[in-house]
């Protein structure tokens, strides 16, 4: 995980954008997501049957990038071109432009909704394949995320897994409490985990949830890995200066 | 218009495989067949518009055509950012088809009027924006366009011209034409239009199409270097379209819905009356417009 960290962090700094907190706060998700869960590969990126992912809170691009890099999605070498005017690679991630981004985010509170259509549609067009959706804490504020929840549970919709970043990013503004709790009462099965047990993040991944949709309420570190900037709202979108970079760097290593 | 929509939709159901409908618990008995012949495809969603746009897209993402029905003000003002985003952005297509008008529910108050629909709509680049005239025509403009990759905002109006126009998707229709001035008539103002300038010599042109624009044919038949537009929404929507499109400088009148909240109830006839879309002021706007 080292590499994916030190990557999110050099992309941000070399053209002083993306949300480095956010990021490092799901990629232990992602990876397990990309590299042992879901049924994707680039050959295959637009399979009717493939799994979907998609990034609710769409300013953790860094992470999802990263992965996408690692496991052959996109060139290497873009990752360089992050925040740039002609890049693919925007401090949102666009699904016209990247082959394996399935849904242009960006503001909150749109990608549950997207998951819960494309899970519908699964079951409409009787396909197997499953959609999974990452949302953060501070997201949960949205109305979206509970009308869709709504949704989604009353569709028995168990091809559906959503997975919360619950970073207490949005704790300052609004506390959200048992939120195993509250998915349980809007009808989806839930639990609790450590978001950066890759171990623990796999087996829930793995459990079959039948006629009703699953979440994962994901415990995890905002920043995760880098001291200065774990769980400090000042680096909430912020790049590392030389100084700060070389500090970062370091301690990864 | 209503039934049309109904009528249209049952037709599509079983030919289309990708057509899937969501009511937002409005029109749940004119499709009550729909509902139990396709549970799978009809479904009366909710009254939760933004994630419903949402789940359209979702939909459409897996290659189904989505078609959003509920009232205007919650179809668009509501969920403007959910069909930016959702399908503008993501270049997804799918359809909503709204029902209100401008102020069909006019004794419900401003929350159930909508005449900023299309005015809003126009920001989203891309967007499909169509104001049948009449039942027919939006039968024929939905099954031109329901299917054509991009998001079509349908508008549903109680008020219907009694002339049926063979329209085509995206394209204006020259009425009459004439010397002194031209008519823009869009949607259910048309009758009002014919009738109000059938003694003068304008050329008339009818809209129901307002996204793509058919710069074209209104830059070839604009007469007289005046113009007057009729919208049945808030006045001023198109004028830039119109003055873009006209080779000379115009002199513009408008005619549309005044940006106001209409406040008073009643009917949609009293409030006709009021903004003046009425066969007497067209006639008046027109002849002020060419001899004053």
């Amino acid at each position: 995980m080292k590499h994916l960290k030190e990557k999110i962090i050099k992309m941000s700094a070399k053209n002083n954008e993306g949300h480095i907190p956010s990021a490092l706060s799901i990629l232990d998700l992602l990876w397990v997501l990309y590299d042992r869960v879901l049924n994707i590969a680039p050959e295959k990126a637009n399979n009717r049957d493939r799994d979907i992912f998609i990034l609710s809170k769409g300013h953790a691009s860094l992470g999802l990038y990263a992965v996408l890099a690692e496991k052959g999605f996109i060139k290497p070498e873009s990752l360089d071109d992050f925040g740039k005017f002609n890049s693919d690679l925007g401090g949102h991630p666009d699904r016209t432009k990247i082959s394996g981004v399935e849904a242009s985010t960006g503001s909150l509170g749109h990608g549950l909704p997207i998951a819960v259509g494309a899970a519908l549609a699964s079951k409409i067009k009787k396909q197997k394949n499953k959609i999974y959706v990452i949302v953060g804490d501070g997201e949960c504020n949205e109305g979206t995320i509970w009308e869709s929840a709504l949704l989604a549970s009353h569709h028995k919709l168990d091809n559906l897994c959503c997975i919360v970043d619950y970073n207490h990013s949005g704790d300052r503004a609004l506390k959200l409490g048992n939120l195993e709790e509250k998915f349980k009462a809007f009808g989806f099965s839930a639990a609790s985990i450590d978001g950066h047990d890759q171990k623990e993040i796999y087996r829930t991944l793995m459990k079959k949830s039948l006629n009703k949709p699953m979440a994962i309420i994901a415990r995890t570190t905002k920043g995760q890995g880098c001291k200065i900037m774990e769980n400090n709202p000042v680096w909430h979108h912020k790049s590392p200066n030389r100084e700060e970079l070389d500090m970062v760097l370091k301690e990864l290593n | 218009m209503r039934k049309q929509f109904v009528k249209t939709i049952e037709e599509i159901l079983p030919e289309d495989e990708r057509l899937v409908l969501l009511l937002g618990d409005i029109g749940v008995f004119g499709f009550s067949n729909s509902l139990i012949r396709f549970p799978d495809r009809v479904y009366n969603i909710g009254i939760l518009e933004q994630s419903t746009i949402g789940l359209a897209a979702g939909l459409a993402m897996q290659g189904l055509i989505p078609v959003v029905h509920t009232i205007a003000p919650f179809a668009t003002e509501r969920c403007f950012e959910q069909i930016k985003d959702d399908f503008g952005y993501q270049k997804l297509g799918g359809n909503i088809v709204s029902v209100g008008a401008s102020y069909d529910y006019a004794a419900l108050g401003c929350t159930h009027h909508c005449p900023a629909d299309v005015g809003i709509l126009m920001n989203i680049p891309d967007i499909q924006i169509v104001v049948p005239g009449s039942s027919l025509e939006f039968e024929s403009l939905f099954k031109q366009s329901y299917a054509n990759g991009k998001m079509t905002y349908f508008r549903l109006s109680e008020r219907e011209n009694q002339i049926n126009i063979p329209v085509k998707f995206g394209r204006a229709n020259i009425i009459k034409k004439g010397k002194s001035g031209t008519v823009i008539a869009v949607g259910p103002l048309l009758d009002k239009v014919i009738s109000a300038t059938k003694d003068l010599d304008v050329t008339v042109i009818y809209l129901a199409t307002i996204r793509p624009f058919d710069t074209e044919t209104i830059r070839k038949n604009m007469a007289g270097g005046k113009v007057l537009i009729c919208e049945p929404y808030y006045s001023g929507s198109i004028t830039g379209d119109i003055a873009m499109a006209s080779k000379h400088p115009l002199k513009i009148d408008l005619l549309g819905v005044p940006k106001e909240f209409l406040s008073k109830y009643g009917t949609v006839e009293e409030h006709d009356a009021y903004i003046g879309f009425t066969e007497r002021e067209i006639f008046n706007r027109v002849k002020k417009l060419i001899y004053e």
